[in-house]
């Protein structure tokens, strides 16, 4: 036989925990938090998410190189927001000079 | 491992049943990796959108139903659990069970999709808020747009947003119950045994991704600004 065989207790309790954590997401989002509703939502996903990678698709049992695999996915998508968000939102820091807006300025 | 029968199992760039299992692991999680980018993508237009036009992207997400996106959580999460059986059963050897457990998962699966499509989309269709194809939301619709002050355009980009990633999730599920079947096929002619399972496996890991994604799917698109 090859790989690790899990307990069926042990699915069982990681589906009942993600179950519970869908109804707290979707509790949460009935109550007035402002910004931390963003936050909440987004924390609650990372831990049902880590649930599902860690026991369902056995990651806490799988050899260092497929840590790596999900290491470089997470990576570049941190990269990939981080860069594309830093752009936009430094954009409104420098002015655009005046002779770029002159020549950008539609013809009269 | 024994014998003539068993040894044809491995195939032979690899030294042994272990080793074939991690390779094809491994190669399973950098094809997941590419997908986290291909996902990604939208993931980071909709935040770069989000971020410029929050009452559009509000009054979007107020458009969707809350009980279509939190029953398809519980189903997908209910498919990742018999497909977590299902592979379990394949590595215990346990034909039937694995047989059982594939249909439950291709069930909830197709169910997903059918209920997404017919009633879901379909509703929205009717109620006039598909973007570019059938926009022009009135009623409760426009008047939840109206008191979020928010702009025609700017909701119905959310709603573009809505229909890719839905979409493309959508498309992933389809995908994933073509290869359930095949699966199926293959399990009922007994095809898999404790030191032959990885196909089970590998379809087991990309259909956790499928759900994976569900998981920020549904709060992103379905709770935003909050329902109270």
């Amino acid at each position: 036989m090859v790989g690790h065989v899990l307990s069926k207790k042990l699915y069982v309790t990681v589906f009942a925990l993600l179950i519970a954590l869908t109804a707290l997401t979707t509790g949460v989002a009935y109550i007035d938090l402002g910004a931390y509703n963003t936050v909440a939502a987004l924390a609650i996903a990372v831990v049902k998410a880590s649930l599902v990678v860690l026991f369902f698709m056995h990651l806490k049992y799988t050899p260092g190189m497929t840590r790596i695999a999900l290491a470089a996915a997470v990576g570049w998508l941190v990269i990939l927001l981080a860069l594309t968000l830093a752009d936009f939102h430094t954009r409104s820091w420098t002015p655009v000079p005046q002779s770029w807006q002159a020549s950008t300025a539609p013809a009269r | 491992m024994s014998g003539a029968h068993s040894g044809a199992l491995v195939a032979h760039q690899f030294d042994d049943a272990e080793q074939q299992h991690a390779s094809a692991s491994l190669g399973m999680w950098i094809f997941l990796a590419t997908e986290v980018l291909f996902f990604g993508g939208l993931f980071c237009g909709y935040t770069l959108y989000r971020g410029l036009y929050p009452a559009g992207f509000e009054a979007g997400s107020h458009l969707l139903k809350v009980q279509y996106g939190a029953a398809y959580t519980v189903m997908l999460i209910c498919s990742s659990l018999t497909m977590a059986l299902g592979v379990r059963s394949a590595q215990l050897g346990k034909r039937k069970a694995l047989v059982t457990f594939l249909v439950l998962t291709i069930l909830l699966g197709a169910a997903f999709v059918f209920i997404k499509l017919r009633f879901e989309w379909y509703g929205d269709y009717l109620e006039h808020i598909v973007p570019a194809i059938h926009w022009a939301p009135q009623g409760k619709a426009l008047a939840e747009i109206t008191r979020l002050g928010a702009s025609l355009n700017h909701v119905e980009l959310f709603m573009f947003f809505y229909f890719v990633m839905t979409g493309v999730h959508a498309l992933h599920m389809i995908i994933g119950v073509g290869v359930m079947t095949w699966l199926l096929i293959l399990a009922w002619r007994g095809r898999f045994s404790p030191d032959r399972y990885n196909q089970v496996e590998m379809a087991g890991l990309y259909w956790h991704f499928v759900d994976i994604v569900w998981i920020f799917l549904f709060p992103l698109l379905y709770l935003i600004g909050g329902r109270y």
